[in-house]
Formats: C-alpha cells, sequence, structure tokens
C-alpha cells in the first residue's frame, strides 16, 4: 500500500481532483461505450423482428 | 490458373462477413474475461500499490490511463489505414466494416488521451495545454479520427463514403511516425517513451508493471469492442441475406420463448 488511510487515498496528495477525473472520465466514457455498442444490436433484433412479424400478417392477408 | 482462382475463392470465404460473424463469436467471452481482469487489477495496483513518484507525487499516476488510451489511439488508427488499404485494392468488405467500427473507439480513446494529458499536465507543466509538437500532432489524430467519420455519413450511398473514408484514413497515416518521434525531433515539454522493444524500462518495477497490464488490459477491450461493433455492422448491411435471416427468426424464437415463461 502507498497510502497509511483513506483519507490519504482520496487525497492523492494534493493531486486528487486531477487523478481521480482521470480515472473516473476514462471509466465512464468505456462505460458508455460498451453501452452502445449493446444498444446497437438490441435495436438491430428489434427493428428487423418486427419487420418479419409484418412480413408473416401480409403474408397472411 | 484453375489452382490460382480456387485459392481465390477460398481466401474470399474466409474474410466474408459471414465468416467473421460466426469465427469472431469465439473470442468474445474469453476478451472480455482478460479485458475484466487486466483492467481491473491493473487500476487497483496503479492507484493504491504502486509508490507514489519521487518528483510528481501521486499525479503520475493517471499514466496508467493515459499512455494506453494514447498507445491505444495510434494502434487503432494504424488498423484503420490498414483496413483501408484492404478495402481500396482488394475490395474486401469486411475490411471496410471493421473499419467502420473502429473509427469512434479509435477517436474516443485520442479524445482520452488528450484530456488526460491536459489534466496532468496542469499539476505537473503549470498548463493544461500548449501547441507542442506532441499535442498538436494529436489532436491532428483526433481531427483526421472525425473527418474520416464524418465522411462515412456524407454520402447518401455507403460505398462513396466508404471509399473517401479509406482514402483519408490512408493519407493521414503520415501523422503516426511525426507523433510517435514529436518527443524525439522537436523541443517538447512532452516526455520520452516509457517503454521501448529494445530498453529496460526507467521505472521501477512496481510502477511499469501495472502500466504493462493495463496497455494489455486496453488492448484486449479495444478487441472486444472492435468485433462486437463489427458484428453489428455486418448484422446491419447484411440484414437482407438469409443467413442473417435465419439469425433473426431464431432471436425472434428465443425472445418469443422468454416472453412465454
Amino acid at each position: 500500500m502507498a497510502f497509511n488511510s483513506w483519507a490519504e487515498f482520496w487525497a492523492m496528495g494534493t493531486h486528487g481532483i486531477y487523478v481521480w477525473s482521470c480515472y473516473g472520465l476514462t471509466f465512464t466514457v468505456i462505460a458508455l461505450l460498451v453501452l452502445h455498442t449493446r444498444q446497437q444490436r438490441q435495436r438491430f433484433f428489434r427493428a428487423q423482428i418486427q419487420q418479419l412479424k409484418r412480413e408473416q400478417q401480409q403474408h397472411e392477408s | 490458373m484453375s489452382f490460382i482462382k480456387r485459392w481465390w475463392q477460398l481466401f474470399e470465404q474466409t474474410v466474408s462477413p459471414k465468416y467473421f460473424y460466426r469465427i469472431s463469436e469465439r473470442f468474445i467471452p474469453w476478451l472480455t474475461l482478460l479485458a475484466t481482469l487486466l483492467i481491473s487489477i491493473a487500476t487497483v495496483w496503479g492507484l493504491a500499490f504502486a509508490p507514489a513518484d519521487y518528483l510528481q507525487g501521486n499525479s503520475y499516476r493517471i499514466i496508467f490511463i493515459h499512455v494506453p488510451a494514447a498507445s491505444l489511439a495510434m494502434s487503432a488508427y494504424f488498423l484503420l489505414a490498414i483496413c483501408g488499404v484492404i478495402s481500396l485494392v482488394w475490395k474486401v468488405k469486411t475490411a471496410e466494416m471493421v473499419a467502420r467500427a473502429v473509427a469512434p473507439i479509435g477517436a474516443l480513446f485520442c479524445f482520452l488521451a488528450l484530456v488526460t494529458g491536459g489534466i496532468w499536465g496542469k499539476p505537473t507543466w503549470g498548463t493544461y495545454w500548449v501547441w507542442d509538437a506532441r499535442l498538436t500532432s494529436m489532436l491532428v489524430l483526433l481531427f483526421l479520427y472525425m473527418g474520416v467519420i464524418a465522411l462515412y455519413n456524407a454520402y447518401e450511398s455507403s460505398a462513396t463514403g466508404a471509399k473517401a473514408a479509406a482514402i483519408l484514413a490512408v493519407v493521414g497515416i503520415v501523422n503516426l511516425p511525426i507523433i510517435k518521434y514529436s518527443v524525439v525531433w522537436w523541443n517538447t515539454l512532452h516526455q520520452g517513451a516509457t517503454f521501448t522493444l529494445t530498453q529496460k524500462p526507467k521505472m521501477p518495477t512496481e510502477m511499469w508493471l501495472p502500466l504493462l497490464l493495463m496497455l494489455l488490459g486496453f488492448y484486449c477491450l479495444f478487441g472486444l469492442l472492435t468485433i462486437l461493433r463489427t458484428r453489428n455492422v455486418i448484422l446491419e448491411r447484411e440484414r437482407r441475406s438469409q443467413w442473417v435471416r435465419e439469425l433473426v427468426k431464431a432471436e425472434a424464437a428465443k425472445r418469443g420463448a422468454n416472453r412465454g415463461l
């Protein structure tokens, strides 16, 4: 451990704001990227399944 | 000649979007596991256990994300340019799709490298930004990424857009050696490379080992995101083909079954 207490860990000397903002931003961007990628796939299947149902209905009528 | 033709057909088959879609599925769980493990270990190690720098104190801990992000931004651009060449010369569809998937990932990591660098610069150099060679060439890389992404969406026919984007990506590759050697060629505030292939790092092991783990973790994450996003592009572009329609039917059956439970 490079720190003696949690308070020291959060403070990062006097550089807490710089270190934590960097890590916060990076992990936020990564999370958004992963989420967007999953959403892309979900949206594709939702749209295509609807399309499929529409085609089946047309076929029946 | 028929021999060459058969080989070419075999080659075309292995680089087809359908094949890529099928084969890439196997890598997803492994890359997810590796990326999660490596990034979590490196983050905890780098933030809490690595010793403070004797000169910079704790602000140097930004290195554990700044260097991997910057390295990834450059590697992703290299991949983008390679895919550009392949799609321009051999008209391989999959290469174009990979490029389309990689561009936004690379752009975001380039953005992260610039912002974390700026934040790190404040306590270390006393300023968020200077117009020096390394920082400026990295900003140019971000603009190149944005140009490539814009070109993809600038034309009504996606084929024309992809061609224009590929050309820009290939031309823009001259920027990569400029970024790499900017710290050598010009007087700059920015420090030299942390890792080189030929020399032992100048930092102690407790510092460079977590950095190396984070670097590997970021590359695994990049591989994972590239595969997932390329698969999305493939689905979208091949949605009228028989095999994607089968996939959609299977997915519809699965969802219908889940709803029935």
